[in-house]
């Protein structure tokens, strides 16, 4: 693989001029410090509660996700580029949902395989005909994005269901805010901190149309055993919303009602964190034991806004992914802003055949997957893990899709050893309401191991401050 | 305010208060068992400080037989004893984790740090030099919490749930320390005035932080029916029955006034107050302390039942 290109020195042709100031400023630092500052980061997290727990595996306690305390600085250009490809693309997303669960124009117009959609886990055949709120289908979006040179930003993956992370572009901004002030004087960072409120406007934006009084939202949660439920107190508390389970939510008279100490009171809006399986147990899962019996048919009599609205999934499956580009031409009439990685659907004979020649330089991953679970990194794997991958994608090769080991950029990263470089993602917060709002930040993601790309917390991966700069 | 939130605030108040009992009463039954005497006294004080707990049945099926090692580790440790400092400081936090939202950051990190230090303690390594040190630690942490929840937190719903578990919760204890521990304060026992029953007075005013205001409240020795005039009548001492009924109903009313409506806890609870202000010990005493203190525990199972319907605790 080629030499990575480094956010801080590209390729070691010197510092670049997002990174000037700090690169300074790293430069007189002592790296005792710098460790006693990153010590000092993690009893804030701890105390904090700031923790996620790890699925798998017999220890189910809660885990710090590592802070690196050396920044990820994207310039106000870098960053005007990407927020245009951003917008562009939630736009043509949710137009694209909107299409497939009213007249499907775009399977008439033969630019994706119908059976594609139709038969995908995550098309909802409930949605068809079924009008949300300002026809938005995903509000809440997260989008990775990998960098590989200079101009070379690309879409690695959309996150349209129940995206997750913010708490930790928030929390990570307070922290840094608390242990390195004078940086913050030395540069002009835009603030994240409005992303609560925001997020609150949106919600509001998109309550029931008929209603006479303010939208009464509610975020629901599956439970504290969740991994992300830090994150859904987190939110709740910064709006200033109920944080509800689904055994506090009941449907009566086509209304969703909320138990509370004076009795049942009516939801308007629900900011939904758990998955569309377990919404509603009449309509998707009956088994499920999260959700709320009977809440599918409040949301679709358009007496109740559910954000993200149940199929948003439809969006982010993996197999829809290399398709994007042509949604977002269809949709918008122009070409993307922002590339995709390229990528080969195994489910296509020729492609499954490209990819069992050279599985040994390629990333293959499940079709419905996340979190870096059930990969495969060709170039880090050994002969015997492929050979065994082989067989798994022979077997059921429309089960996954495989894309070249990208040289993800790096950054400075300090480690037992010191500041090195490290592989990074970035993933944005998008929201889309009465407007599309991009926050300037995101989650930056970091894979600790050294040469490693899998930026994945559940293995491993580390967060880090991002920086939008005002310029 | 969600109806399992009261709930959750509720009772983590009730679990942080109950931490704090445990570890005094410990103390206490600690200190006697310590003094030189004949006998197997000790058995009979373990039994006494395991029944003020409101946990000796829970004892009596894990270990049996009484000893100091095993009941230090049974009222601390044990996950299986519900009333255990372990299980009221993972209650504690469990609760306040699920309603993290309604928590300030104070209060959440004073709880969230009593037991994540709380867990790091091993058992065996706990002797009879560091336990002292360890329960004034329990009892330091407890009111560390609620100091965090006094100066932190909003006049409102979550204050006012928050306040009731804690006084309904101390009320229960300190009847429950005189339902055990009545037959040392009739007016026999004083007529025995052995060194015992001195002893005994003492330790029922350490088990409630009292035995040093006593003096500053009465001027004098200890008399077993000021003691109980003390524990149960006095509006001065913050663990009387009266004192918490004071604030119970304070803080029942303030929640009617917050929501507009009152309940049946209501009733009971000043009903509850009324009696406290109109007895005096003399007619106590005469009527029967032993009743007395069994008709308060009762009702004040009553309100908190009733606490729980009104507010929709579990729909």
């Amino acid at each position: 693989m080629a030499a990575a290109f480094d956010e801080m020195n590209a390729f070691g042709g010197g510092v670049r001029a997002p990174y000037s100031a700090f690169a300074e400023w790293l430069g007189v630092q002592h790296i005792e410090q710098l460790a006693q500052k990153t010590a000092e980061a993690e009893a804030l997290f701890r105390r904090s509660g700031i923790t996620f727990a790890v699925y798998g595996g017999d220890d189910t306690s809660e885990r710090l996700i590592p802070f690196d305390i050396l920044p990820r600085i994207i310039s106000g250009a870098e960053w005007r580029r990407l927020e245009a490809g951003i917008e562009q693309r939630v736009r043509a997303l949710n137009a694209f949902m909107y299409d497939i669960y009213h007249r499907q124009e775009i399977l008439k117009a033969g630019l994706i395989p119908d059976e594609l959609v139709i038969q995908n886990k995550a098309f909802v055949p409930e949605m068809m005909g079924v009008e949300p709120a300002r026809g938005i289908y995903s509000h809440v979006i997260g989008i990775d994005i990998v960098r590989t040179s200079e101009d070379d930003f690309m879409v690695l993956e959309d996150n349209t269901r129940t995206p997750s992370g913010v708490s930790y572009m928030l929390e990570n901004r307070e922290t840094m805010l608390h242990l390195f002030p004078d940086l913050f004087s030395r540069n002009r960072v835009r603030p994240v901190e409005d992303y609560p409120d925001i997020l609150r406007r949106t919600l509001e934006s998109v309550a029931p149309s008929n209603l006479s009084i303010e939208p009464t939202i509610a975020l629901l949660t599956p439970g504290s055993y969740n991994s992300a439920y830090f994150e859904h107190t987190f939110l709740a508390d910064q709006m200033g919303v109920e944080l509800v389970e689904g055994q506090d939510l009941i449907v009566i008279d086509g209304e969703l009602l909320m138990k509370t100490t004076e009795g049942l009171k009516r939801v308007d809006v629900l900011y939904r964190r758990v998955d569309d399986d377990y919404l509603d147990p009449l309509v998707f899962d009956p088994k499920s034991m999260l959700g709320v019996p009977g809440i599918f048919d409040v949301f679709r009599s358009g007496r109740l806004s559910i954000v993200n609205a149940p199929g948003a999934g439809i969006a982010d499956d993996k197999a829809i992914y290399s398709y994007i580009p042509a949604i977002i031409q269809f949709y918008t009439g122009r070409a993307a802003i922002l590339n995709n990685v390229e990528t080969h659907n195994c489910r296509e004979p020729d492609a499954l055949k490209y990819v069992l020649d050279r599985l040994e330089q390629l990333v293959v991953k499940e079709v419905h997957g996340s979190g870096g679970y059930g990969m495969l990194v060709g170039p880090a794997s050994s002969k015997a893990e492929i050979e065994a991958f082989r067989a798994k994608l022979t077997a059921n090769p429309s089960n996954y899709i495989a894309q070249p080991t990208l040289a993800l950029s790096t950054c400075p990263t300090l480690v037992n050893a010191g500041v090195v470089p490290r592989h990074l993602d970035l993933r944005p917060f998008v929201l889309v309401g009465d407007q599309v709002r991009v926050v300037p930040g995101g989650l930056t993601r970091v894979a600790l191991k050294q040469g490693s790309l899998v930026v994945n917390s559940s293995q491993g991966g580390g967060t880090k401050d991002t920086w939008v700069l005002q310029d | 305010m969600l109806g399992r939130a009261a709930n959750d605030l509720y009772w983590l108040s009730r679990s942080v208060e109950r931490a704090e009992n445990m570890a005094r009463l410990l103390e206490v039954g600690y200190r006697i068992v310590l003094l030189p005497r004949e006998g197997e006294g000790f058995h009979e004080e373990w039994r006494s400080t395991l029944q003020s707990a409101g946990c000796l049945d829970g004892y009596v099926q894990r270990h049996g037989e009484l000893n100091t090692r095993n009941v230090v580790d049974y009222m601390l440790f044990d996950p299986v004893n519900p009333s255990s400092v372990a299980t009221c400081l993972s209650t504690a936090r469990r609760n306040g984790r699920a309603q993290r939202t309604a928590l300030t950051r104070e209060m959440w990190e004073s709880l969230n740090s009593s037991w994540l230090e709380f867990s790091a303690i091993k058992p065996q390594s706990v002797s009879s030099n560091s336990l002292p040190g360890l329960l004034d630690w329990i009892r330091s942490r407890s009111a560390l919490y609620r100091g965090a929840l006094l100066n932190t937190i909003l006049r409102n719903d979550t204050f006012y749930f928050s306040q009731l578990g804690t006084f309904i919760e101390r009320a229960d204890s300190t009847s429950r320390i005189l339902d055990v521990k009545y037959y040392h304060l009739l007016p026999s026992a004083e007529m025995v005035g052995s060194g015992k029953d001195n002893f005994q007075w003492t330790a029922i005013l350490r088990s409630v932080s009292a035995h040093r205001s006593y003096r500053w409240v009465f001027k004098d020795t200890y008399r077993p029916w000021k003691i109980a005039d003390y524990l149960i009548l006095n509006r001065q001492m913050p663990r009387s029955l009266r004192s918490c009924y004071d604030e119970v109903t304070q803080t029942l009313g303030e929640l009617g006034v917050f929501y507009g409506t009152q309940h049946a806890c209501h009733a009971t609870a000043h009903a509850t107050r009324d009696l406290l202000l109109e007895a005096d010990i003399k007619n106590i005493f005469q009527s029967g302390l032993h009743e007395f203190v069994e008709d308060f525990i009762a009702r004040n199972n009553k309100v908190s039942r009733e606490i729980s319907a009104a507010y929709h605790f579990a729909d």
